[in-house]
């Protein structure tokens, strides 16, 4: 049963693994001008040197361009989602130097030499991060349009409870945090999902969780 | 959004100097806000200057005692500094209650002082906003009004700052480190940083143009229990309808900020010299109110998340 899911999931949606094909390798000069350019009669640009899933890109971009738009537009890397475009709902999560961010509030410009990792990177259809299994082993979605933000950012989240970030939840703040359920519960508020999957959500980290603890 | 041309300054006075010789210049730092209103082109700057490569992301320790965060530590970084978590409770604690654990990563210490109001009125380009346009009006008096302020507001603007942070650095009375374009340095308390709105609701902040803000200076720890409570309509990623910041030592005295009801983190003499009456200490900090129908009910919130938080630090009820 497991196996058919992941199947449909894989041919319908695709949505969390993200393609895997179709990343768009720019092999512009490596050399970086570290201000924008701007021709009279054109929208100034800039170039930037990044590192995303592993693979270097090198791109001279519109300084407006998000890091969401950069990876979806211009790197092709369609699994990171754009849902509000405004820092609230998560569904543009991704993971700059292993910490996780809003993609869609962060030009591209100011990210010269970051390791970006999106879903793609976490996992394939055919190797998928185990994550990804205990979304599907706990339906964790029902649309799946907030999935990849919500993986990443609680793959992201775990590691943050893991190095001692405090929380909202917590009775006594100089102690460290430990993986509870409260504590993914408080942590994954800015991942709205609205299709309401939360308490299977919780649950597919719950396993994830206990099971990397 | 419109085009800007973009830059990284090398250095602190190199930002400052470079704001005053670009028309329409702004610093960006975690741009978690100054994206978002761009978007909407309620911000337009011309030119972004990128400061976050001017190494000013570091917690040290000061020679008498206290603090010195660099303006570019994030959020999560100053909430989870061991240091602050021991000494400064109410900030971790002030910090940990705003926003997403996305946000919190990429927010910094200087430009959450900066954060603008979430009045929908300065969101919304097709309504009057005086702090938007100054004078076009304000659509929030008469209008929808339940998040705005009701003490320090102008009948030019009711928008309140909406931040956590600031209001636990009210209540420790920090100190905000900045350097100026022609390269001079200077701190301004934190309870003269946000200006009330008077008649010129456009101007939030005693910073001059292209001063840029390099710390955040904590006085040595104050010792007591450290407490945020913050009321809101959801119970995590939403802006305080009411937000009380307070440090209470073992005989009931302190000292108690209040966020989400002014242009500025709120904080009156007389409240703390009232403490530990909740009832008195929040009709000094209320006094004077003007209310809206919409947010009248922040009036009681005040007392009631007050007499909360003292009931917490005699030993009574639950924590927040």
């Amino acid at each position: 049963m497991t196996i058919d899911h992941r199947t449909l999931l894989a041919s319908r949606r695709g949505v969390l693994a993200g393609s895997a094909a179709g990343v768009a390798v720019h092999s512009a000069s490596p050399a970086f001008a570290a201000s924008s350019s701007q021709k009279a009669d054109a929208d100034p640009t800039a170039k930037v040197s990044l590192k995303v899933n592993g693979t270097d890109h090198a791109l001279d971009v519109d300084t407006r361009t998000t890091l969401l738009d950069l990876l979806r537009e211009h790197l092709k890397l369609a699994g990171t989602k754009k849902g509000c475009d405004h820092g609230q709902c998560g569904a543009c999560t991704v993971m700059v130097n292993g910490e996780r961010i809003n993609s869609c509030l962060s030009f591209a410009v100011m990210h010269e030499g970051d390791e970006v990792t999106t879903i793609e990177g976490l996992g394939t259809p055919d190797d998928l991060h185990p994550l990804q299994d205990a979304f599907i082993e706990h339906d964790g979605y029902q649309c799946g349009y907030c999935t990849p933000g919500q993986i990443c950012s609680a793959v992201a989240m775990l590691q943050e409870i893991r190095s001692g970030i405090p929380s909202h939840v917590q009775d006594d703040i100089t102690e460290d945090p430990s993986v509870t359920e409260l504590e993914m519960r408080e942590r994954m508020s800015g991942n709205i999902c609205r299709c309401g999957a939360y308490s299977n959500i919780a649950e597919a980290l719950a396993e994830f969780a206990g099971e990397t603890a | 959004m419109r085009p800007f041309t973009y830059e990284r300054a090398g250095s602190p006075a190199e930002a400052a100097a470079a704001a005053i010789r670009m028309q329409g210049a702004r610093f960006i730092a975690g741009g978690t806000n100054l994206i978002d209103l761009m978007k909407i082109e309620v911000e337009t700057p011309a030119h972004l200057i990128d400061v976050n490569g001017l190494g000013l992301d570091s917690i040290e320790g000061t020679q008498d005692g206290g603090l010195r965060i660099g303006a570019l530590v994030s959020n999560a970084d100053l909430s989870a500094d061991k240091r602050v978590r021991r000494d400064y409770g109410v900030l971790t604690r002030a910090i940990v209650a705003g926003a997403s654990g996305q946000l919190r990563n990429k927010a910094t210490t200087g430009g959450n002082l900066l954060q603008r109001t979430r009045c929908p009125y300065f969101y919304d380009t097709n309504q009057p906003c005086n702090k938007r346009k100054p004078g076009s009006g304000c659509g929030a008096i008469g209008g929808f009004s339940r998040q705005l302020g009701i003490v320090g507001v102008s009948d030019k603007c009711i928008a309140t700052y909406p931040g956590d942070m600031a209001v636990a650095l009210r209540v420790l009375d920090a100190k905000v480190e900045t350097v100026k374009p022609d390269g001079t340095t200077r701190t301004i308390p934190i309870g003269e940083f946000h200006r009330l709105w008077g008649d010129t609701p456009h101007i939030e902040t005693a910073l001059e143009t292209g001063e840029l803000i390099t710390a955040v200076i904590l006085p040595p720890p104050l010792g007591g229990r450290h407490f945020y409570h913050k009321v809101r309509d959801r119970r995590s990623y939403a802006f305080a309808l009411v937000s009380i910041a307070a440090v209470i030592q073992q005989d009931g005295s302190g000292r108690v900020a209040v966020g989400g009801i002014a242009p500025k983190p709120w904080r009156v003499p007389a409240a703390d010299a009232a403490l530990p009456d909740a009832a008195a200490a929040a009709r000094a900090l209320t006094a004077g109110a003007t209310p809206t129908e919409d947010n009248r009910f922040k009036i009681a919130l005040v007392e009631r998340t007050l007499a909360g938080v003292l009931a917490e630090a005699r030993g009574e009820g639950a924590t927040s």
